[in-house]
């Protein structure tokens, strides 16, 4: 039976429009995942048209000159599949997943969404709704909604600050024509990355795919400039007073890229206050980390002044923010859990972390990247994924990085991100409602 | 794997009725473990609901050799999270963790199942954990819809329809003396199923089993016989006020069948018609793409071993929660009066079918399904079996399930939102 870890190298292939596309063979189920990445996020959305990315996601499900509005349903149903599509601050996505048979089909579908989007104004007026919909569904989550302010406050001159769901009054606002000219500027075959992996034949995918994208035509990639955040000069507050039961509280702290000398370090640092979650956007992050040792589980979950802790330092494209995520127990003063959470971060950024830690750290981390690679789906997320943000090779090299890590790099990188100059405190105070 | 050949597991019953399955898979160098044994939450005494939910939180958290501090050594040194689950009717042990681990993680899961010992400064300790959590789904409007649904469809202190959780008043009250009697009275090697998954050989799943497991000893447990609910004669419908929310929370349902009931597969057919195939079948078509009034709209049939629901649940503007039952009504009386077409029939089985492959990619969709296949009897070669047992399904058994379930004055509503939903 076929591993995963036997499968060749990625092939890397550009089609003469610029179309890069990444082939990986697994032949370990009767399978073929198929990712279509554009390099366009909230992070390319201008003051008044937030949540444009997001939004430009939602219509290229609707519809396009070859798949007529009442052919969507079941076009990948039919071959047993599954599509969806997500967009955050760096990258808009869209997959597949479905019997190698649907190969062709899959291949097709994207090519039309690159190229030939309908954008109907009917279509555009419902979806609006919808999106509000989704807006108003997260604003029901009170850490949803302090992570909003906490990152808002984190950020006050690069676009990372702005939600990428876009603000209500951008999304009351913006019209068809916002939406289609963006999505034209931005769909570029020169601008995509298109991933294969599965149970494919890399000669076949190839001439499928130069047969589907081969005649979309490049264009010209809006390079937008974009401010880099300044240094921060001292710690930032925010605090969210609505009615509810809990307490949260979230610390952030500007962290590197994924392409920064002090990532993969800040990732063992994560891992020892909250245990590790992997590289994973799309699977790592729904299961729970190894965390019961872990230094901010013991000072605030043990000590019973929290009910959970979580960590998160995804790779990003440009510096985005590692964040703690507190939630206070029933009873504990906030004051309490704050001072708590505060104490082992800045011990961490004083004295670093002993050798015992950075081992199970790496074993962790070891772990995890053979966890969330256990799908076609999974693989092929991983390669569009840091394409997008940085490059594939980060990705290849990722375990190699993660291994050579030492201690040193790891207390250099802990006292540069978690200084208190650094961070933004957010809480969540619930009001009770009246009885 | 190819579903083609099947999984054709490996399964052996151990002397003291503990049941060994194993399949092996060498996708990755990792293996998914789900030791499951009935004791789930249907098993609560009465006025103690929570019990089995609490023993889920602290059963990990020592054992007769191992302090939690040992423990949490062993599981984050190599990377593993254990799953601790109290479902309806099993109470699951689960991990998934690097092959070179699956002796240390099996040899723990044995442990944890057989010897806790539920420190009382873990079970205090917990016990708060739990509290905030019930305090959190009181400010959650889609949990609220949920079990208010549950507890309109399953009344009078049926299993199904209490809260896994317990209340803040039951869960204060469970001391050490009741987890240790959840433990003692269910935890027995008759009922329990050990599942392996991955890179490891099938035999030596089963002989590591049955040296961790073989010399435990226990009477059998009797088997749960769970009560229909009382018949539901009318229609009900009720409102819970969360203050201060954007969004109100729907659930929308019927009291169906059970797993074992013939009439599961054309009631999983009809399932995915109204409110799965695509965007959340006629449902989403009707409430997302052509009135744009929600994010999320699906319709979950979840049978069990007793008669288990089909709820439906949308998340909406507040304004529009009376256009939203609407619309369901409106689409539920359609399907019961005019039935579903031989299109949508050939394309949702269709697509059932040819999901397998994925449901079965990795170490853990196999070992939920060996687990589910063992709960329910379905037999070892259900896998090769579902294709055609699907395929069967007729259009006038699907349209006789529309008819006999989907009644709307029959359904029980309720609705999670800010005070400003309209009342009904």
């Amino acid at each position: 039976m076929a591993r995963m870890s036997d499968s060749p190298a990625p092939r890397t292939v550009f089609l003469d429009n610029g179309l890069k596309i990444l082939i990986q063979e697994a032949h370990t189920a009767p399978l073929a995942s198929v990712w279509c990445w554009y390099k366009v996020g909230s992070r390319d959305e201008a003051a008044g048209c937030t949540g444009v990315s997001h939004w430009v996601e939602h219509m290229n499900f609707k519809g396009t000159t070859n798949i007529p509005r009442e052919k969507v349903k079941g076009i990948i149903e039919e071959f047993g599949g599954s599509w969806n599509g997500y967009t955050w601050i760096d990258q808009t996505t869209y997959l597949e997943t479905a019997s190698r048979d649907a190969l062709d089909r899959m291949l097709f579908i994207e090519a039309e969404r690159m190229a030939n989007g309908l954008y109907e104004p009917a279509d555009v007026e419902s979806e609006r709704t919808v999106i509000i919909s989704e807006l108003e569904g997260g604003e029901n989550d009170p850490d949803q909604v302090l992570e909003m302010e906490v990152n808002s406050a984190a950020f006050k001159a690069h676009p990372y600050g702005h939600p990428t769901i876009g603000w209500l009054s951008d999304l009351e606002r913006m019209t068809r024509d916002d939406l289609y000219g963006y999505y034209r500027r931005h769909y570029l075959p020169n601008n995509a990355t298109l991933v294969v992996a599965g149970d494919v034949d890399p000669a076949e995918v190839i001439r499928r795919a130069t047969d589907h994208f081969g005649a979309i035509p490049p264009g010209a990639v809006p390079v937008r400039a974009l401010s880099a955040e300044p240094l921060q000069l001292g710690e930032r507050r925010v605090t969210v007073e609505k009615p509810g039961t809990t307490a949260y509280l979230k610390i952030a702290h500007h962290a590197p890229a994924a392409t920064g000398d002090g990532f993969f370090p800040l990732l063992i640092v994560d891992a020892v206050l909250t245990g590790a979650k992997g590289l994973n956007l799309w699977s790592s992050f729904r299961t729970p980390p190894p965390q019961r040792s872990a230094r901010l589980y013991r000072a605030l979950v043990e000590s019973r002044l929290a009910s959970a802790v979580s960590g998160s330092l995804l790779p990003t494209a440009d510096p985005y923010l590692h964040t703690v995520s507190v939630t206070a127990r029933e009873g504990a003063a906030p004051e309490a859990v704050e001072r708590a959470a505060i104490a082992e971060i800045d011990r961490l950024a004083r004295e670093g972390v002993t050798t015992d830690e950075l081992e199970k750290a790496k074993n962790q981390l070891r772990a995890r990247l053979v966890f969330e690679n256990d799908s076609v789906t999974n693989v092929a997320h991983q390669l569009g994924f840091f394409e997008t943000i940085a490059s594939v090779g980060l990705f290849l090299s990722a375990a190699d990085r993660i291994r050579r890590v030492t201690r040193d790099q790891v207390a250099a990188a802990a006292a540069a991100a978690l200084g208190p100059n650094n961070r933004t405190i957010g809480w969540f105070k619930p009001l009770r409602p009246a009885s | 794997m190819d579903v083609g050949e099947g999984l054709s597991p490996t399964r052996r019953r151990l002397e003291n009725g503990a049941l060994v399955l194993a399949k092996a898979s060498r996708a990755t160098p990792a293996v998914t473990i789900a030791a499951s044994i009935p004791a789930g939450t249907a098993a609560d005494p009465p006025g103690l609901t929570g019990v089995a939910h609490f023993l889920s939180k602290v059963i990990d958290r020592g054992t007769a050799s191992m302090d939690a501090e040992a423990i949490a050594e062993l599981l984050d040194s190599r990377g593993v999270s254990l799953a601790a689950t109290a479902m309806r009717h099993a109470f699951v042990l689960s991990c998934t963790c690097l092959a070179e681990d699956f002796s240390s993680m099996l040899g723990l899961i044995a442990d944890v199942m057989r010897n806790p010992s539920l420190p009382d400064h873990e079970i205090d300790t917990r016990r708060g954990e739990i509290v905030t959590s019930i305090r959190q789904d009181q400010d959650n409007p889609a949990v609220l819809a949920v079990e208010e649904q549950l507890a309109l469809l399953y009344p009078d202190g049926h299993p199904y329809g209490r809260r896994a959780k317990g209340t803040i008043d039951a869960v204060e009250r469970i001391d050490r003396r009741a987890l240790e009697r959840a433990h003692r009275e269910r935890f027995t090697p008759a009922g329990l199923v050990v599942v392996a998954v991955g890179d490891v050989d099938p035999a030596r799943v089963v002989d590591e089993t049955s040296r961790a497991f073989g010399d435990w000893r226990g009477r059998p447990v009797e088997p749960w016989v769970t009560p229909p609910p009382a018949p539901v004669l009318e229609r009900r419908q009720r409102m819970f006020q969360v203050a201060d929310k954007a969004q109100a929370d729907i659930a929308y349902g019927f009291n169906t069948i059970s797993r074992l009931d013939p009439a599961y597969y054309a009631l999983s057919v009809m399932n995915n018609i109204l409110g799965q195939y695509a965007l959340g079948g006629r449902l989403g078509d009707n409430i997302r793409e052509r009135q744009g009034m929600a994010y999320y709209v699906f319709s979950a049939f979840e049978p069990n071993l007793g008669e288990g629901p089909l709820v439906i649940r949308a998340g909406v503007n507040p304004a529009n929660v009376d256009r939203t039952i609407a619309a369901i009504d409106e689409e539920v009386r359609r399907m019961a009066a005019d039935g579903v077409t031989v299109e949508e029939l050939e394309a949702s089985k269709k697509y059932l079918v040819g999901s397998m492959p994925r449901m079965l990619e990795t170490n853990a969709g196999i070992a939920t399904f060996l687990q589910s296949s063992e709960q329910f009897g379905l037999g070892m070669d259900h896998d090769v079996r579902l294709p055609d047992l699907l395929g069967a399904v007729t259009l006038e058994e699907v349209n006789e399930c529309a008819r006999r379930f989907l009644v709307p004055g029959r359904a029980a509503i309720t609705i999670a939102g800010p005070n400003e939903t309209p009342a009904l």
